[in-house]
């Protein structure tokens, strides 16, 4: 298994929210990728976006920009 | 192959891009929402985007508003057993199919109560009756955007301008119209609209849609594998997992994606021109038939390209059976699931006889069936 680090981790309501977050990411060139949603947040199943912590400013300002409201968002070693 | 003019049953022909599409997904194409490798991400994506056309085509303002069902009798049953409670008025029209029927009548049986809005003796709906409807208790009008029979459409601008006025809900039923007629869902006040993705839309069968507003609360028909939060009892109330339980079809909605991109390329309203044109050629070809009955407003071409007939008194199943039988023509008789459509125009005991035109009909074509229908009538 690869050496954990830390990482930003937010997920979402719905498969719809996530694709919708991951399409805009990629459309304006933020860093990042889909996941499934750790344990840690969710003992379900699901879709979250996984990018590096000093991404958390952006991440809160463009969620807000998309209207997406995520489910949580944490920072874990992943 | 024969002649076919049951669109308004299916469009049989297809652009080649929807097959390909859907054999493509079947070789590549994992489950939507079910893990996050990148052939369950890709079917996700894809199924986002066709939300996306789908949003736009209706002017819906919300991607994540689209859930996809099997088809329309799906959508309508879960707009219209998931938005009203024992003691609603509901006002539908004489126009519908069972598909909007017998879930309004299964609501009845529930304590609701509904009332039909009846035609003129062209099939055009009495708008001018829809006021004496109203009740206290009245909460949406459910209604065709176009009849499957006449291929009469409905001003649905003019409907959801009464539908606010009077504070109701309105159920928009886009089967014959979705790809074919303008629907634009905020400047039409439309709080629902139900499609299917295998007729105007040009997708496969085992396709279709439920478009909600963003604020109204549709209750699920059904509940189970969502994605997401497996350890809820509940199925989850966010849309579109809301109203969509179990694996899509993604096969199916991978060539609605394909069709929708047709649609857009070759542009809605150049496919429309072309099968409302080879509406008319037919009509003039047969319009000195003797014997002939015709059903339907043709005044206009804000309608679908549907022409339903009769000949003297034979039974429509007769002449569709001569027409498929000996000239290889494909039509529709009968009564067409809209019984009350048929009790409006009288039409019980003979049924019609449907032609209905797509995109991919010839000139060629409507000539021979106005050859034939010529001979049969002789």
């Amino acid at each position: 298994m690869r050496q954990k680090e830390w990482k930003l981790i937010i997920t979402f309501h719905t498969t719809s929210d996530a694709i919708a977050f991951e399409k805009a990411c990629k459309e304006t060139g933020r860093s990042g990728r889909m996941i499934p949603v750790p344990r840690e947040l969710s003992a379900g199943c699901g879709l979250a976006w996984c990018t590096v912590p000093a991404d958390r400013a952006d991440m809160e300002t463009f969620l807000k920009e998309c209207s997406i409201e995520c489910e949580d968002m944490a920072e874990l070693l992943y | 192959m024969g002649i076919y003019m049951d669109n308004a049953a299916t469009t049989m022909q297809k652009p080649d891009c929807v097959i390909d599409a859907v054999v493509n997904a079947m070789r590549h194409m994992g489950n939507s929402g079910r893990g996050a490798h990148e052939a369950s991400l890709d079917a996700s994506r894809l199924i986002y985007e066709t939300r996306e056309m789908l949003s736009e085509l209706f002017n819906l303002g919300d991607p994540r508003q689209v859930a996809f069902t099997l088809n329309s009798t799906e959508a309508l049953n879960t707009a219209i057993l998931g938005l009203f409670d024992p003691g609603d008025h509901i006002i539908s029209t004489v126009m519908e199919h069972n598909s909007v029927l017998r879930p309004l009548y299964r609501l009845e049986e529930k304590g609701c109560q509904v009332s039909f809005v009846p035609c003129d003796e062209k099939g055009r709906l009495r708008t001018d009756l829809l006021e004496s409807f109203l009740k206290e208790n009245t909460k949406a009008l459910v209604c065709t955007h176009a009849s499957n029979l006449t291929g009469n459409a409905n001003d649905l601008m003019y409907l959801g301008r009464f539908c606010k006025d009077h504070g109701l809900l309105f159920v928009v039923d886009a089967s014959q119209t979705a790809g074919v007629l303008p629907i634009d869902m905020q400047a039409m006040n439309i709080d629902v609209v139900c499609f299917t993705g295998h007729k105007g839309l040009y997708g496969p069968q085992g396709t279709g849609g439920i478009c909600v507003r963003p604020g109204i609360t549709v209750r699920p028909l059904k509940s189970g594998g969502s994605g997401i939060h497996t350890y809820l009892k509940e199925h989850p109330h966010e849309m579109p997992t809301a109203l969509e339980a179990g694996t899509l079809n993604g096969h199916g909605v991978a060539g609605l994606h394909a069709a929708l991109g047709f649609l857009k390329e070759t542009g809605t309203d150049t496919i429309h021109k072309k099968e409302i044109g080879l509406m008319r050629r037919f009509l003039d070809g047969i319009k000195d038939i003797p014997g002939l009955k015709l059903y339907g407003d043709f005044s206009t071409d804000q309608r679908a390209a549907v022409v339903a007939l009769n000949l003297g008194t034979y039974d429509s199943s007769e002449v569709s059976d001569e027409l498929s039988f000996e000239y290889g023509i494909s039509t529709r008789p009968g009564a067409h699931c809209a019984p009350l459509m048929h009790q409006s125009m009288g039409t019980v005991d003979q049924g019609m006889v449907r032609f209905s035109f797509s995109w991919f009909n010839t000139e060629e074509e409507i000539d021979a069936a106005v050859k034939a229908l010529k001979e049969l009538a002789e």
